[in-house]
């Protein structure tokens, strides 16, 4: 072995291609299965994209480095699934560019937020989190509250994304805008129909921070955090089922 | 023959720039990471919107990891590829390149993270253009350095170079991978990657893992082969061994990712698969511990003398304890109790202060010496006197973590006698409280240790005067 293993230290071309190899094998078979065997995302009802609102709520909580702090993904484990809800789906984060699972919670996971608390209760929290949590060790973000959504080139940003396979079609790139004025509440009369129809009629359409006039990064966010966790219906998935 | 037989003319101009920017950002990020440690204990500290946890998080990972632990590899490695083949570096202009590029990149991404310009994934924040800048200057490191190993005068690759070209190169690979993504337009900041979901998962802890891996590790052992070796005069342990951990290491480690995975969407099989091979990483691990180790037998002696040997001892020590709390934390059912807590911050730490910061403190002490051309350092007695702060830093650190961790973990996981869960999460929360601040004091005296350094080379280059 140690006189073949000459040859390797002779030539750092040989070098070179030898360590590419050995480097390539196992990450060639942990990853590209993933994009082909068909049990890696469990068929489940109701994922949709995010809307436009939803999707500018994400870059807040991308750009703020929530993850840092946030997991979203209940592993199966009985205490998660009692404390969080139903352990996570891969299809529930299927169209998250990134991934948002974390690795460390110090806070707790939110990948079942939506619905569990009011927008109200968003609002106060986000602006300052130890009004209602005393104990609570996060940061407060007010001036999410004053600052305006970038909603302006929100289309680019659905476009880009179709690109990566996000299912957005011509419709929702073109009205993208709108959408997002519409589901905040801020847009004009009839508009609401539109985003619905596009997004399905379970889309939450509020006024999320209360404050009408402009849409907020708080308003994005709160859209963002509301939907989280209860776009799949949970009620019909049985994994034990596959079709 | 006589004039191939004389030192050639090295270059060491840039190693120079390399190990100045070495120490400077390891300040930076030490303080960073004082600061968020402090963040975590006292919340007030959080100044929105520019510098709050989330925002500085990244700021202090990238800082210690690229920009502290990479100015180091540059200089190392390109001080250690001269010296093992008797050859100038190539490409002096190239060189040069790679060192403000490099630098240009560390500032790119630090002052994006400030102003909220991040894809937002761990250890791979950085927005798209900083990331194709970085392509740029890694593909001219590898040219150098393998068009440096290409004119080499002699006729073996020195050990320590097979560690650094498998670290430039995986790097690379990785990079590119988990980087692609797609911007929103030419003139836009923001862009996605290309891979969602589990894939991007898997994906990312790939890279992520192997950041640990090759950047942390693989590159870092490149540096004990060389100064370990020469501050102890002696030759390495085992020239078999050398090979034997350098091409298992290299094969296993690229597997390990999914065990930042367990019990998550990630399909089963891969999540074992990734247990398995983390495990098994142990053997070689501990390979390169050994054979950095033995290195010393019958010069022991040196260690009570030499507290730059002493440096890079102690670290070989964390790393052989850190490689083995890794295997034992990526078993399932451990990991089931210390994911998402402390306790992966206290294993990361041990590695990152224990292995990488001390062995690169031992290359950067050999190394000031040797460049500025003076016999020794300005003082051996303060060297002394960083290492058993910084140890005394991070047993506390991690001390800290371990308690704070496991006392998380299971805190989540307690049930009360009628079978709910016992604890509330926010009652967690305060739980951590004294060990955050026990963690940050920790990091005070960490920090505290490193300007010692700062003082002790700045004497070292500035004066002739040595002091014990």
């Amino acid at each position: 072995m140690l006189e073949k293993h000459k040859k390797l230290e002779k030539n750092s071309i040989l070098l070179l291609i030898f360590i590419i190899i050995t480097i390539s094998i196992g990450g060639l078979i942990e990853i590209v299965p993933l994009f082909r065997l068909e049990t890696t995302i469990e068929p489940v009802k109701g994922i949709r994209p995010y809307t436009p609102l939803e999707l500018a709520g994400q870059d807040v909580y991308i750009r703020e480095g929530c993850y840092g702090c946030h997991s979203q993904q209940i592993r199966a484990l009985r205490d998660e699934v009692e404390r969080y809800g139903h352990y996570s789906l891969a299809a529930e984060s299927m169209y998250d560019h990134p991934f948002q699972w974390g690795s460390k919670r110090t806070g707790p996971d939110l990948a079942r937020v939506g619905g569990k608390y009011s927008d109200s209760w968003h609002v106060q929290h986000m602006i300052n989190p130890q009004e209602y949590v005393p104990e609570s060790i996060m940061p407060s973000y007010s001036h999410m509250a004053t600052s305006k959504a970038s909603l302006d080139d929100i289309g680019s940003h659905l476009e880009a994304l179709r690109v990566t396979g996000v299912p957005y079609t011509d419709s929702m790139i073109e009205n993208a805008y709108t959408d997002a004025m519409a589901q905040a509440n801020e847009g004009e009369a009839n508009t609401k129909d539109g985003l619905l129809k596009r997004y399905g009629k379970n889309t939450i359409v509020r006024d999320f921070d209360g404050k009408a006039g402009f849409v907020s990064e708080l308003d994005a966010i709160i859209s963002y955090l509301q939907v989280l966790g209860t776009m799949a219906d949970l009620k019909d998935y049985n994994p034990d089922v596959v079709e | 023959m006589i004039e191939a037989l004389s030192a050639p003319q090295y270059n060491d101009e840039i190693i120079k720039k390399f190990t100045i920017a070495s120490v400077f950002w390891a300040i930076v990020g030490f303080l960073a990471g004082v600061f968020i440690a402090l963040q975590m204990a006292f919340p007030d500290l959080n100044f929105e919107p520019y510098l709050t946890f989330g925002r500085l998080r990244p700021l202090h990972t990238s800082a210690v990891i690229f920009a502290f632990g990479g100015n180091v590899l540059f200089a190392t490695s390109y001080f250690v590829v001269q010296r093992t083949c008797r050859t100038r570096l190539w490409g002096g202009g190239l060189a040069n390149f790679t060192f403000w590029g490099y630098q240009a990149f560390i500032v790119m991404a630090a002052l994006g993270y400030v102003f909220g310009v991040t894809q937002g994934k761990e250890y791979a924040e950085p927005e798209w253009y900083a990331d194709l800048w970085l392509v740029l200057v890694w593909v001219s490191y590898l040219l150098v350095f393998l068009m440096t190993l290409a004119k080499r005068q002699e006729p073996h690759i020195y050990v320590a170079n097979w560690f650094f070209l498998a670290f430039i190169v995986t790097v690379a690979v990785l990079h590119l991978v988990n980087g692609l993504s797609v911007p929103v337009s030419l003139t836009s900041l923001k862009s996605y990657p290309l891979w969602s979901g589990v894939q991007n998962a898997m994906i990312q802890w790939w890279y992520g893992h192997n950041a640990v891996g090759f950047f942390l590790t693989a590159g870092f052992l490149g540096i004990m082969y060389y100064f370990v070796p020469k501050r102890a005069n002696r030759p390495v342990y085992s020239y078999r061994l050398s090979i034997l951990h350098f091409w298992s290491l290299i094969f296993l480690y690229i597997w390990a990712g999914p065990h930042h995975l367990h019990y998550t969407s990630l399909p089963d099989w891969a999540q074992t698969l990734g247990m398995t091979f983390s495990i098994i990483l142990w053997m070689p691990s501990w390979g390169g511990m050994i054979n950095g180790l033995m290195t010393l037998s019958g010069a022991w002696h040196k260690l009570r003398e030499d507290p730059v040997l002493k440096f890079m001892i102690v670290s070989l020590a964390f790393y052989g304890m850190v490689t083995f709390e890794g295997p034992l934390m990526a078993i399932k059912e451990v990991n089931a109790l210390s994911h998402y807590t402390e306790w992966t911050i206290g294993h990361v730490h041990s590695g990152a202060l224990g292995w990488v910061a001390f062995i690169s403190f031992g290359a950067i002490y050999y190394l000031v010496p040797k460049l500025w051309g003076k016999e020794e350092l300005y003082s051996l007695k303060l060297v002394n006197l960083h290492l058993w702060i910084a140890t005394i830093g991070i047993v506390f650190y991690i001390a800290a973590m371990w308690v704070a961790g496991i006392m998380q973990g299971l805190m989540w996981r307690s049930y009360d006698s009628l079978g709910f869960l016992e604890y509330s999460f926010v009652e967690t929360v305060m739980a951590m409280h004294p060990f955050y601040i026990i963690r940050a004091l920790g990091g005070v005296l960490f920090l505290g240790g490193a300007l010692i350094m700062v003082f002790n080379i700045y004497k070292t280059i500035k004066t002739d005067e040595r002091i014990a």
